[in-house]
C-alpha cells in the first residue's frame, strides 16, 4: 500500500474515534430535548462539573476548602490521601443524579409550558451557575484526571503496520491513541446498554412515551417530574463518562465546558430527536474534521479550521435537509 | 393621580400614532434627554464613561440590533459577537485606506458592511428555523472570528494580531484615541444610540416592522397573506447587522481603543451576553434592550463592589461567586418574569394610573 492510502486510512480511523467523543456528549443533549423539550446548554458544563467532581472524590479534597480558608483564615485541605477510582466514581453518580434532582426541582419545574427559547436561556443560566459552583467548590485550577484508562499511542499497532507501506518508502505505523480506542468501546458499551434499557424495561417504555407525547403519557399515568430526574439523571452519566475521556486527554479544566460547542453541529446533523443521529452524525463530524484538517487546511496553507469546518459542514447539509439526518419530519400547518 | 391620559383627547391620526402617547411620557423622555445630552457631559469623569456609560450604549446598540432580529422577527441569533467583530474590523480597514474620512461616516460605512455580510450569513434562515438556525448562526460566529485571526491583512500584517484605532477628530475634537476626552466619546455615542434608536422604533411602528412580528408570529401564515419570506427575513438580518456592527465599531474605535479578535469577541464574551440582555429586557421591545443593557453592565460591577471591597474575597473566588450569582439571577429571572424588565416596566405604569386612589 502506498503511504498517502495508509496515512488517509489512520486519518480517517482518528477521526472515527474524535467522532465518538462529540457523540457522546450529544447524546446527552438528544435524550433530555427528547423528554424534556429542553436544548440543556449546559450539558459541556455538566461534563465538566462531573470530572472535577470525580477528581475531588479521588483526592478527597475538602468541597469549599478554598473559600472557607479565605473567609476563615483556616488551612483545611483533604479529608483522606485518595480513595479507589470505582468509589469515586460511584459517588460522583450519586452526586449527578442529585443534581438532576436539583435541576428538576428548582429550575424545570418552574418553567413548564415556557418557550423553547427561555428555557434555552435558562440551561445556561445553569451552565454559569455550575461552573462557579463547581470552580468554587474544587478549586478552579488545572487537575489531572486518571481513573487507570491508559493512554499514549499505541505501539502494538504501529509495529503491525509499519510493514504495510510499499517497500522503500518511509512510514513509521499509524498513531492512534490509546485512550480512544477503550473510549469507543465504553462508548458502544454505554450505547447498547441505553438501547436495552429503553427497549426491554417497564422505565424505558415510560421514558420513550414521554419522548413520544407528553400529553399522552402523562393521560396513561407515567409521572412527568419522575421520568425527567431519570432522564437528567442519565444525561449527567453520559456526561460523566465524557468528562472523564476529555478529561484524561487534556485535564481537567475549564475548556472542557467547551465541548457542548463541539457537539452542537453534530447535533444539527444528526437532528436533535434522534440517537442514532447523534451517533452517526459525531463520527461523521470527526471524520470530516480531521480529513479537512489535513486536507483543505494543510492544502491552503492555513491552520485551525476545526473551530469552524463542523459547523459549515453541518449548514450546507442542512440546506438539503433541514431536520437533520434523522430527525422528525418537519409538518407545518397554519 | 399624576400619571393618567385623562383629558388627552387624540383628535389626528398623528396625535394617535405618536411614540408617547401620553403627555407625561413625553415629558419624562424630554427631560431624560435634556439630562443625558446636556447636563452628564458636564460631570462625566472617566470612570462613569468607561466602566458605565460608554459599555452601556455600546451594548443598547447591540441589543437593539439583536432585539430587531430575535425579538421582532424570531430568528434566534448567536452570532453576535461574530457580526461586532465585522464592525470593528471594517472600522479598522476604513480608517487606516481612507485616513481622511470622517469617523462618523467610517461608523456607519462599518455598519453597511456588517448588513451586507448580515444578509449572506441570513441566507441559511430561508431554510432552517429555531434552534437549528441558532446553532447555523454559531457557524458564523466561529468561521469569521477565525477569518480575522488567520488572514493577516485585516489586521494589517501586525505581529500580535491586534487592531489599534487612530485619533479621529469631529469639529476639532478627539472622539477616537487615548486623549478623547469622555465628554465626546459620550457624545459621539449617545448621538448614535439616540439617532439610530428612533429610526429603528420607526421602522418597527412601519411596514418592515409588521412583517417582522408577522413572520415571527407564523411564517406559513404570513406568506400567504402576502408577506415575502425572503425579503423580511433578509431585512431583518441586514438591519440587525447594520446595528451591532455598529455596536462593534465603536466598542473597537471608542471604547477599546486596542483588541485581539478571538478574546474580545468570544462567545461567552458578546453572544451570549447580548441574547441575555434582551431576554431580561424583554423581546420585542425597545425599551427592553435598554433595560437589559443596563442590567448586564450594572450587575457585575455590583457585584464585584460587594464581593471584594464588602466581603473582601480574593478576586478569583469573587469572579467565581460573579459567575455563580449571574447564573442564578438569570435563571430566577426567566421564572419570575419572562417577559422581562419592559414587562416590570408597563405594569408599574398600569400601577401608576391609578395610584394613589385605586377606586
Amino acid at each position: 500500500m502506498s503511504v498517502e492510502l495508509l496515512n488517509f486510512i489512520e486519518t480517517v480511523l482518528n477521526g472515527l474515534m474524535s467522532g465518538v467523543m462529540y457523540s457522546l456528549v450529544a447524546l446527552g443533549f438528544v435524550l433530555i430535548f427528547k423528554a424534556s423539550g429542553v436544548f440543556n446548554f449546559a450539558q459541556g458544563v455538566f461534563a465538566l462539573f462531573a470530572a472535577l467532581t470525580l477528581v475531588g472524590f479521588q483526592t478527597g479534597q475538602i468541597p469549599f476548602s478554598h473559600l472557607i480558608n479565605e473567609l476563615f483564615g483556616t488551612n483545611l485541605h483533604n479529608w483522606y490521601p485518595s480513595l479507589h477510582s470505582f468509589l469515586a466514581i460511584l459517588l460522583t453518580i450519586v452526586t449527578m443524579i442529585i443534581l438532576a434532582w436539583l435541576v428538576e426541582r428548582l429550575v424545570l419545574r418552574h418553567l413548564v409550558n415556557q418557550e423553547p427559547i427561555i428555557l434555552f436561556m435558562a440551561t445556561i443560566g445553569l451552565a454559569f451557575v455550575l461552573e462557579g459552583v463547581g470552580d468554587l467548590m474544587w478549586g478552579s485550577d488545572v487537575k489531572v484526571l486518571d481513573v487507570g484508562i491508559p493512554s499514549g499511542g499505541s505501539i502494538w499497532l504501529e509495529e503491525a503496520t509499519i510493514g504495510w507501506a510499499s517497500e522503500g518508502s518511509e512510514y513509521y505505523g499509524m498513531y492512534i491513541d490509546v485512550l480512544n480506542v477503550w473510549a469507543t468501546i465504553i462508548a458502544v458499551i454505554l450505547v447498547t446498554a441505553l438501547a436495552l434499557f429503553s427497549q426491554y424495561t417497564k422505565t424505558g417504555r415510560a421514558l420513550r412515551a414521554v419522548a413520544d407525547d407528553h400529553q399522552a403519557a402523562l393521560s396513561v399515568g407515567i409521572s412527568l417530574r419522575s421520568i425527567w430526574i431519570l432522564v437528567w439523571g442519565i444525561s449527567g452519566f453520559i456526561a460523566m463518562v465524557a468528562g472523564i475521556m476529555w478529561g484524561t486527554e487534556s485535564g481537567v479544566q475549564f475548556s472542557l465546558s467547551l465541548i457542548a460547542l463541539k457537539a452542537l453541529p453534530v447535533l444539527i446533523l444528526g437532528g436533535f430527536t434522534s440517537i442514532p443521529g447523534a451517533i452517526i452524525g459525531g463520527l461523521l463530524i470527526g471524520v470530516g474534521e480531521k480529513l479537512a484538517e489535513i486536507y483543505i487546511g494543510g492544502l491552503l496553507d492555513i491552520g485551525a479550521i476545526e473551530n469552524w469546518f463542523a459547523y459549515v459542514l453541518a449548514l450546507v447539509f442542512l440546506l438539503f435537509r433541514p431536520q437533520g439526518l434523522f430527525g422528525d419530519k418537519i409538518i407545518e400547518r397554519v | 393621580m399624576i400619571y393618567r391620559e385623562t383629558g388627552q383627547f387624540k383628535s389626528t391620526y398623528e396625535n394617535d400614532h405618536s411614540i408617547f402617547p401620553l403627555i407625561q411620557d413625553k415629558i419624562a423622555f424630554n427631560i431624560l434627554m435634556l439630562i443625558a445630552f446636556l447636563f452628564v457631559p458636564l460631570v462625566i469623569d472617566s470612570y462613569w464613561e468607561k466602566a458605565i456609560l460608554i459599555p452601556f450604549l455600546i451594548y443598547s446598540m447591540a441589543a437593539i440590533g439583536l432585539n430587531i432580529l430575535t425579538g421582532y422577527c424570531g430568528q434566534v441569533s448567536l452570532g453576535t459577537g461574530g457580526f461586532m467583530a465585522v464592525g470593528a474590523f471594517a472600522t479598522y480597514k476604513l480608517m487606516t485606506i481612507f485616513p481622511e474620512l470622517n469617523i462618523m461616516i467610517i461608523v456607519l460605512l462599518s455598519g453597511v458592511i456588517t448588513a451586507l455580510v448580515g444578509i449572506v450569513f441570513g441566507l441559511p434562515s430561508l431554510r432552517i428555523k429555531g434552534f437549528y438556525l441558532a446553532v447555523a448562526t454559531l457557524a458564523s460566529q466561529f468561521f469569521l472570528i477565525w477569518l480575522f485571526n488567520k488572514v493577516p491583512w485585516f489586521y494589517n500584517y501586525s505581529d500580535t494580531g491586534q487592531i489599534t484605532v487612530s485619533e479621529r477628530t469631529m469639529f476639532g475634537i478627539a472622539v477616537t484615541g487615548a486623549n478623547a476626552p469622555s465628554y465626546a466619546t459620550y457624545l459621539f455615542c449617545l448621538i448614535l444610540v439616540v439617532g439610530l434608536g428612533f429610526a429603528a422604533k420607526n421602522m418597527i411602528r412601519s411596514k418592515i416592522g409588521r412583517s417582522w412580528m408577522a413572520i415571527r408570529d407564523m411564517d406559513i401564515a404570513a406568506e400567504i397573506i402576502g408577506v415575502s419570506p425572503l425579503k423580511t427575513k433578509l431585512s431583518a438580518f441586514a438591519i440587525s447587522s447594520f446595528y451591532i456592527g455598529i455596536a462593534g465599531s465603536l466598542y473597537f474605535a471608542v471604547y477599546l481603543g486596542a483588541l485581539e479578535v478571538t478574546e474580545s469577541f468570544d462567545i461567552m464574551a458578546i453572544s451570549f451576553p447580548v441574547l441575555f440582555m434582551i431576554i431580561i429586557g424583554g423581546l420585542g421591545s425597545m425599551l427592553g434592550s435598554f433595560l437589559g443593557a443596563a442590567f448586564i453592565v450594572l450587575l457585575p460591577i455590583f457585584l464585584k463592589n460587594v464581593m471584594v471591597d464588602l466581603i473582601g474575597l480574593s478576586a478569583v473566588t469573587a469572579k467565581h461567586f460573579e459567575i455563580t450569582t449571574w447564573g442564578l439571577l438569570m435563571v430566577i429571572f426567566l421564572i419570575v418574569e419572562p417577559h422581562g424588565l419592559a414587562r416590570l416596566w408597563s405594569l408599574a405604569k398600569e400601577k401608576l394610573r391609578k395610584w394613589p386612589f385605586p377606586y
